[in-house]
């Protein structure tokens, strides 16, 4: 009687976790089965090689470029400013910064990623873009700079939290290698400590990067909906997420082409993080293994 | 010796820069937020959180917004909390070092990483049209419900590992089954760890705005949800719906309605905290 | 009904030779053999001490008597455990009764974080028993065996934790007890305890002897002289030499045995 009470249970509990791999399932399959509908009307050539993106236009093009340069172009904004800043902190909490700064300041900094993207929206486009626009006048209300810089800000603890525990589990017994021979704290941060945690703070990256790539909000609110294959940070563009969020406002008949749009960015987006996400789970193991 | 002077100006020059960019990013949130609480704060008063929208900035509310925002918060812990931390009960306790664990942790860091409105498709193809609940209560929180899911597994797990082997040990030791040890030992120790981690993902999840645009929840809905399969808006929709309109008032509803959302946002997380800490002493 | 079981053990065991044996065990773990063919009997109401070098396999033939090596990976046994004639690894066996019968005190104590009454009581809650006057007459007898009463008995919903060392430790003795085993095995029950908490087990166990079987893991060899009616001498999973102990300390037959006691080595 208790033995079959045990094996219920078990089971039961066995089928919570299986709901995950049955999540896993439905996105790929509803991802797919819409794309391949769309991909039957729409050639895989022209998808990846057409420079336009005009679903919604009576002159249609479906050239997924338009829309990645608009998420690459942000991406890199923020990166590119969250790199430098974010690792920065790592290496002054972690090797300059008394415990008691660091132990007030760490859940601070976290703060900065648990401010829902909405709110960020309106600073970029009410704060953060009228002050640039004053800097460059030619920048227009929409543009991939602003939105960039605000993803980069959010994206900070991302960088700064994951790259500092990575710096902090380096041995010690290296520090003292490297101080016993008279080097400056700077010294040995970039020359020792940053090479040997190098794959933990890579890591960091790697999901800074995946969550830029499929950050909504801020984009959709400040970047602009004009999807343009440019690296020009000053105007207008239009990422694959705000491009989903665009077509889910408006009055877009389901099944229809123009409906299925919205899947086939949906998997460009899911294939990009899925790889970036794979890459860094990869190289976690690798970073887990060479310290125990 | 000059040598030696170079290195240690480079190194304070790199102490100084160390500092500013710890204090940057706190600095802008300070800035931002200084600037929105300007923007709001007068707007704040008992009429504009009892009000539904309105087309002139001056008669539009929140009622709606809250109202769906607080149904959607509930509905998505009734669907992730018992089956997250099922989940993770099963992965830590009942787990063996087999190929089917191996997987599902994978699969869960995975699901991790995926973006919000990837979930907001999912949802809007299986909850939406397949199941027919349409735009409803009903479908954006179980589509929240998934996305918010391996946030209370993994927190879960880690509130579980925390109790000591020793306190399983000795009740196996006493014949208690592993069901009775989980339930009578590990879940009660556990407790403060895991509603940390409940209170974060909702805290989350309060927030999120993509994933409901794309189910489907609407940006003017003149009326509170009374049934789970009612249309809704939440409150980050309503603020975004605000920010995209042209007349100025809307500017400051706008501000106001985040002042709202961030009073929300940091009192979860601060209430998280709190536990965290509660519990954290309990077990030592 | 515990109550019943409790007399035919005592009867079935006054006509039982031995309570607990082992025979031809070897134990493995993946490549690695832990124990080397032991065989072994142990009479019932006695202490038997096993002593021996650290990591020579005391504490995994322990476990073997309530089966608690089951749950280390890559564990394998050959041979056979009985206790009271019957083979414990039997797939009939049902495991959890078999740990009702065969208490266990850790080296570090380990009292749940719950109250006193709790610790006591949970032995008995996961049987099902829920009346209440029935816990707490249960509750006391155990506290009272291991002279805990009248230190706790006005603070029973204190939380164990907040006890001493030494009273924790006789608040496990108690919540093993409480369940009424016929054999407790204890492993280096006062190593991580002071000398005035190690005399006061000490003593307890001395009274335990009565009702109980008891097998003990100890480091500290007087200990084992003081409290123990045989010891035997455990030596890289092999056992050395099981005697009276009073024979083993005065009298050893190998100078293997002899060598350890007199600290040559260990």
């Amino acid at each position: 009687m208790r033995k079959i009470k045990e094996f219920v249970i078990e089971k039961l509990l066995l089928s919570s976790a299986l709901i995950t791999i049955a999540i896993t399932i439905g996105i790929i399959l509803v991802l797919s089965i819409e794309a391949f509908y769309f991909f039957s009307e729409v050639s895989i050539l022209d998808f990846l090689t057409d420079t336009e993106w005009t679903p919604l236009f009576t002159n249609k093009h479906f050239g997924i470029m338009a829309l990645l340069s608009g998420t690459l172009l942000t991406t890199f904004i923020a990166i590119a400013f969250a790199v430098p800043v974010g690792l920065s902190i790592s290496i002054y909490l972690s090797e300059y910064a008394p415990k008691s700064f660091r132990k007030t300041i760490k859940p601070l900094l976290e703060l900065l990623a648990a401010v829902p993207t909405v709110v960020y929206g309106f600073f970029a486009l009410m704060v953060v873009t009228p002050f640039l626009q004053g800097i460059f006048p030619e920048l227009s209300g929409f543009n991939a700079l602003s939105a960039g810089l605000v993803m980069g800000v959010m994206i900070i603890p991302y960088i700064s939290s994951l790259s500092e525990d990575a710096l902090h589990a380096v041995p010690y017994s290296l520090r003292e290698a490297s101080y016993g021979m008279g080097s400056t704290r700077l010294q040995n941060s970039f020359r020792v400590i940053v090479p040997a945690a190098s794959s933990g703070i890579i890591v960091s990256i790697i999901l800074a990067i995946s969550r830029a790539i499929g950050e909504t909000m801020i984009v959709a609110i400040a970047a602009g909906q004009q999807p343009r294959l440019t690296f020009d940070p000053t105007v207008p563009v239009e990422t694959i997420t705000s491009y989903i969020v665009q077509v889910s406002l408006g009055d877009v008949q389901h099944g229809s082409l123009e409906y299925r749009t919205i899947f086939a960015a949906g998997i460009t987006l899911f294939v990009f993080t899925f790889l970036l996400n794979t890459l860094s789970h990869k190289m976690r193991k690798k970073f887990r293994e060479k310290y125990e | 010796m000059n040598n030696i002077r170079k290195n240690r100006l480079k190194d304070q020059a790199f102490k100084v820069w160390g500092i500013a960019c710890t204090l940057l990013g706190l600095v802008l949130l300070l800035i931002f937020l200084g600037n929105i609480f300007t923007d709001g704060i007068q707007r704040i008063n008992w009429s504009f959180l009892m009000n539904l929208p309105s087309r002139s900035p001056e008669k539009a509310g929140i009622y709606t917004a809250l109202m769906g925002s607080l149904w959607v918060l509930s509905l998505t812990t009734i669907f992730a909390l018992p089956v997250g931390i099922a989940a993770a009960i099963y992965l830590e306790e009942y787990g063996k070092k087999n190929k089917l664990s191996s997987i599902l942790e994978v699969n869960i860091s995975n699901l991790a990483g995926v973006p919000s409105i990837i979930y907001g498709l999912l949802g809007l193809e299986v909850f939406v049209r397949l199941m027919e609940m349409g735009a409803s209560v009903m479908a954006g929180s179980l589509t929240l419900g998934l996305l918010i899911l391996p946030i209370v597994i993994v927190s879960t797990r880690e509130a579980i590992k925390a109790v000591p082997k020793s306190i399983r040990d000795a009740s196996y030791a006493m014949g208690a089954s592993k069901w009775q040890t989980v339930y009578f030992q590990v879940l009660p120790a556990s407790f403060g760890g895991i509603l940390t981690g409940v209170i974060l993902a909702l805290s989350r999840a309060v927030g999120e705005t993509a994933p409901l645009i794309v189910v489907g929840a609407l940006a003017y809905v003149p009326f509170a949800p009374l049934s789970p399969m009612d249309q809704f808006s939440v409150l980050p929709i309503q603020i975004f719906n605000w920010i995209t309109r042209p007349q100025p008032g809307f500017v400051e509803n706008a501000a106001a309605a985040i002042i709202i959302l961030l009073l929300v946002t940091f009192v979860m997380n601060g209430i998280a905290v709190y536990f965290r800490n509660k519990w954290q002493k309990k077990l030592k | 009904m515990a109550k019943e079981k409790k007399e035919s053990v005592i009867e079935s065991s006054l006509k039982r030779k031995y309570k607990l044996q082992a025979k031809d065990v070897n134990v493995f773990y993946d490549d690695f053999q832990a124990i080397k063919g032991i065989s072994m009997d142990i009479k019932p109401n006695s202490v038997t001490a096993f002593i021996g070098p650290s990591g020579c396999g005391k504490s995994t033939f322990l476990r073997l008597f309530n089966r608690m090596n089951d749950y280390v990976d890559g564990f394998r046994m050959e041979g056979k455990i009985f206790i009271d004639d019957q083979n414990i690894n039997k797939k009939k066996v049902s495991v959890e009764q078999l740990r009702k019968q065969v208490g266990m005190v850790f080296q570090k104590p380990n009292p749940f974080p719950k109250s006193i009454f709790e610790n006591v009581a949970y032995g008995l809650k996961i049987q099902g028993i829920k009346d209440k006057t029935f816990l707490q007459e249960r509750v006391e007898s155990s506290l009272k065996q291991v002279a805990l009463w009248d230190e706790v008995k006005d603070n029973l919903n204190k939380s164990a934790i907040a006890l001493s060392g030494g009273q924790q430790q006789r608040l496990c003795i108690a919540r093993t007890l409480a369940v009424e085993p016929s054999v407790i095995l204890m492993d280096e029950p006062t190593s991580a305890l002071d000398p005035l908490s190690t005399a006061k087990i000490e003593e307890l166990i001395h009274e335990l002897k009565n009702k109980y079987t008891i097998v003990i893991v100890t480091h500290n060899m007087q200990q084992a002289g003081r409290i123990s009616d045989y010891t035997a001498f455990f030596y890289l999973g092999e056992i050395i030499e099981f005697d009276k102990t009073n024979k083993i300390f005065t009298n050893p037959e190998k100078k293997q045995t002899e060598n350890y006691i007199t600290g040559r080595f260990g």
